[in-house]
């Protein structure tokens, strides 16, 4: 198991700015922290081993640490609001439950955990209940008798008369089945006098004794209200169509549909704060499928689906801050922290990594080196804690091994609330689409070994990037690191300080403004050496407002390990329409050349040299490499070609120069063709049957006299090493950085 | 990226024949991952699903050099139920003590043969 663990509060930092660690540890009092750069994370026997270079800093030494814990769930806040219980008011809002038999869900709550005080509606084990509280010792309950059904609309309506000691609970289902008689009311005197709480108002979750926000709901909340005085529930479809009504409060989540604000379009202005991200842009329970865009009729998009899963900022305390100091050298890095010594039932130390990127804009001077490296950050967050081993079952059968736990996911199982990556489900089963960094990313880390990621060494995403580091280190390259937060920021400006663009083994989101000035500083001229595959593959989105988070939609095409509902196609956080940038007309093949093809995460194969390697215009890439099969060795899967794949597709935007140099074959049956390239289910998909499941190894200039060269594989980077880095996948790779390096344009 | 969650399904059409699919076991023991003739995947594809839910895991004691099983409960608020021993020393050798298992639960005979000779 783990004992510590942390996340930095930023992925990305520069020189003479201040990075702040938030560290939780589980054992003992203190810790051990060093500044290191990273150089090789896989402990793999067969490879070269662990490398780290201790930085000295002045955050050498012990800290003091503590338990730091995770809450999960998110809820609407209102605060300050007044009492409702000051007077008689009625509670109106449609309700789309998608666990409704989990126990103890809070609709809403003005509640005071310490005296007992207040109200709380609530559905527990699919019942709707409203408890009161006298704040004198006495909760009592009343809950209706038939419980609702999973994803069905319900209108409900709770009222409270104070003075008169009076509930009254409805819920009316919106669509009717025959045999189901899930209709219900209740109404009864409470043998106590409830008492009013002056104490924020909540939905979907309701404060505890201990300070936190507990008892979630999952599920969609459409339309809420408060309104003074006894209503009926009949009332409730008038007034949402606008018939005027004694209004305390009603929220509009078809509002500000981009922000964290729930606004509320009654007199008094109750607006509520939405925490830890609840789906929005979410289809409500009028939704028709006239309009597929939450933009184009956000009456229809009245809804906010809340989990209990759902996390943005774990919130943890800072434990050690460290300023960079101002001559250290952009690239990867890590805090190292430790507790004491691991052992087999322990790892009692991390890795907090991140990237020292250039100065900024004003103090990057024109000295910068000519290469950078693209450290994916985007897919990091997309695959922040990716649970797949212990949430999907059949995920056994497409590694075609059994799934590996180490002492981090065996932490990870035990602490669903670290919150899911953009592969997972909630507890729900409807899809993450959210994910962030600020919390900790377990699989963001050198050491850690995947469950997937090929036999062998097991490393897949920033692990894997590891090996391409080591091989930098290796070859003596001087580069920079920037992220893909920093291009989503900055734009082509931040690219047009270098020559080259070096990929990691799997770019595999990227926002429209970091595609956009990707495209742009290609065209005029840049070099881009992609050494991974199913690169710019999602579409992803930034918030407006809030750092660190990512959005997907998992719409219409792709590998998706959830899809979106219909209908919730387009971002909330920008508004586009989300899914593969292949759907957008923006195959990956425009940028790179080549394009997502085949997936398996059993074993890789081999490139074998095709006619175009005899190319006068190859020639450099082929110096000193003769050999017909290049990669047949390697860290991931045992070859160069394997995990996911790309191919040269012309029609889909390859460049149509581009030189196939080589061509990955002999795949395992379990490297698949990938869905969107078949629209009737072929009956062999496997790489020993598909004929077009392959890596291309890909070279081809620009007009501006830039180039691209592609590997295709996400394993390559795997192989660099092999031989002590003498070897054919190393040699190829360094004859083409070479030649990028060369300033002369490529014709 | 991986598939997503297998679907939930009825029983298997094809059904493990301890007669004819007999010869897969040492086609298994030889490489236990990697690409393996379409026959022992079929196998494959039905040993290791388990409908009840149930997990078996490689829990990794030591990187690269001690591992043990487990089992992972179709809930997660379950614990996960990790085993002793046998310690592995290859997730080759673990591998093969699973396929033992399974081949035994489908089958109700035992493969008394070590992982290596």
């Amino acid at each position: 198991m783990l004992k510590i663990l942390g996340y930095p509060d930023r992925y990305s930092v520069a020189p003479g700015e201040t990075i702040a660690f938030k560290l939780s540890q589980e054992e003992g009092e203190d810790f051990a922290a060093r500044l290191v750069r990273v150089i090789h994370g896989d402990c793999n026997p067969e490879g070269p081993g662990l490398k780290f270079r201790h930085v000295p800093t002045a955050i050498d030494g012990r800290h003091p640490g503590r338990p730091q814990r995770l809450d999960a769930g998110s809820y609407m806040i209102v605060d300050p609001m007044p009492p409702l219980m000051a007077g008689a008011f009625t509670f109106f809002a449609m309700i789309w439950p998608t666990r409704p038999m989990a126990p103890d869900q809070t609709i809403l709550a003005q509640w005071d955990p310490l005296r007992q005080a207040g109200i709380r509606i609530a559905l527990d084990e699919g019942f709707l209940s409203a408890s009161l509280g006298s704040g004198t010792g006495g909760v009592e309950t009343m809950t209706l008798d038939r419980p609702m059904l999973e994803r069905q609309w319900y209108a409900i309506s709770v009222s409270i008369d104070p003075a008169a000691s009076r509930v009254a609970l409805e819920q009316r289902p919106v669509k009717r089945y025959a045999h189901i008689d899930d209709r219900r009311s209740l109404s009864g005197r409470l043998a106590m006098a409830p008492a009013a709480v002056a104490a924020p108002l909540y939905l979907a979750g309701c404060p505890g004794a201990d300070g936190r926000v507990t008892s979630h709901f999952d599920g969609k909340i459409d339309a809420p209200m408060l309104l003074s005085g006894v209503q009926e529930a009949w009332r409730y479809p008038a007034l949402l169509e606008g018939d005027p009504g004694p209004v305390i409060a009603r929220w509009d989540f078809s509002q500000a549909v981009r922000t964290t604000r729930a606004v509320d379009i009654g007199p008094s202005g109750h607006h509520g704060r939405l925490v830890h991200l609840p789906a929005r842009g979410m289809k409500g329970w009028n939704w028709t499928g006239e309009a597929h865009d939450w933009q184009r009729k956000p009456a229809h998009y009245g809804a906010i689906h809340f989990h209990s899963d759902d996390i943005y900022d774990a919130g943890w305390e800072t434990s050690l801050e460290l300023t960079i100091p101002p001559d250290l050298e952009s690239g990867p890095y890590a805090l190292h922290v430790a507790c004491g010594e691991s052992d087999e039932t322990a790892t009692r130390e991390f890795y907090i990594a991140f990237f020292v990127r250039p100065p900024r804009r004003g103090g990057r001077g024109k000295s910068r080196p000519a290469v950078v490296f693209l450290a994916p950050t985007c897919s990091y967050i997309a695959y922040a804690n990716h649970a797949e081993h212990i949430t999907a079952r059949g995920a056994e059968r497409q590694m075609g091994r059994l799934l590996t736990f180490g002492h981090a996911d065996l932490w990870m199982y035990d602490h669903p609330e670290l919150g899911a990556s953009l592969y997972d489900s909630h507890a729900d089963g409807s899809g993450v689409c959210y994910s962030s960094r600020l919390r900790p990313n377990l699989n963001f880390s050198p050491r850690y070994h995947s469950w997937l990621g090929g036999h062998g060494s097991g490393l897949y995403q920033y692990n894997a990037d590891t090996h391409l580091f080591d091989w930098l280190e290796h070859q003596g390259v001087a580069y920079d690191v920037i992220t893909d937060e920093d291009l989503h920021e900055e734009g082509i400006d931040l690219l047009h300080d270098y020559r080259i663009v070096v990929t990691g083994t799997h770019p595999e989101y990227h926002s429209t403004p970091m595609w956009d000035a990707m495209k742009a500083w290609i065209d005029e001229g840049g070099r881009l050496m992609y050494l991974g595959a199913n690169g710019w593959y999602w579409r992803i989105a930034f918030h407006d407002e809030l750092p660190g988070v990512i959005e997907v939609r998992r719409a219409e095409d792709g590998i998706r390990t959830w899809i979106a509902e219909p209908g919730e196609y387009y971002h909330s956080f920008t508004g586009e329409y989300g899914g593969l940038w292949r759907r957008m007309g923006r195959a990956p093949n425009v940028i790179c050349g080549v394009g997502f093809i085949g997936q398996g995460f059993d074993v890789s194969s081999y490139y074998r040299r095709r006619p175009d390697a005899g190319n006068p215009r190859a020639a450099f890439i082929f110096e000193g490499v003769s050999d017909e099969i290049i990669g047949n060795f390697g860290l991931i899967g045992g070859g160069a070609a394997g995990i996911e794949i790309d191919c040269l597709t012309t029609s889909l935007g390859s460049p149509p120069n581009m030189l196939r140099l080589a061509s990955s074959e002999d795949h395992s049956p379990m490297i698949l063709l990938v869905n969107e390239e078949f629209g009737v289910v072929p009956p062999a998909l496997g790489g020993d049957q598909n004929e077009r499941v392959r890596a291309d190894l890909a070279f081809g200039e620009t007009p501006a006299g830039g180039a691209l060269f592609a590997t295709s594989s996400i394993a390559w980077c795997g192989s660099l090493s092999h031989n002590g880095y003498d070897n054919n996948v190393s040699r190829i790779t360094a004859n083409v950085l070479k030649r990028f390096l060369d300033p002369t344009p490529f014709t | 990226m991986m598939p997503g969650p297998a679907a939930e399904g009825g029983p298997m059409v094809y059904k493990i024949d301890p007669q004819t699919d007999r010869h897969y076991i040492e086609e298994f023991r030889r490489k236990p991952v990697g690409a393996h003739s379409p026959g022992l995947q079929r196998l494959l594809n039905i040993l290791r699903h388990d409908p009840s839910g149930w997990q078996v895991i490689l829990v990794c004691r030591r990187p690269f050099a001690a591992w043990v099983l487990g089992l992972m409960p179709p809930r997660r608020d379950g614990p996960l139920q990790i085993e002793e021993g046998p310690v592995f020393a290859s997730r080759e050798e673990a591998e093969w003590e699973v396929f033992r298992r399974r081949w035994r639960a489908h089958t109700g005979e035992d493969i008394n043969l070590p992982f290596r000779d």
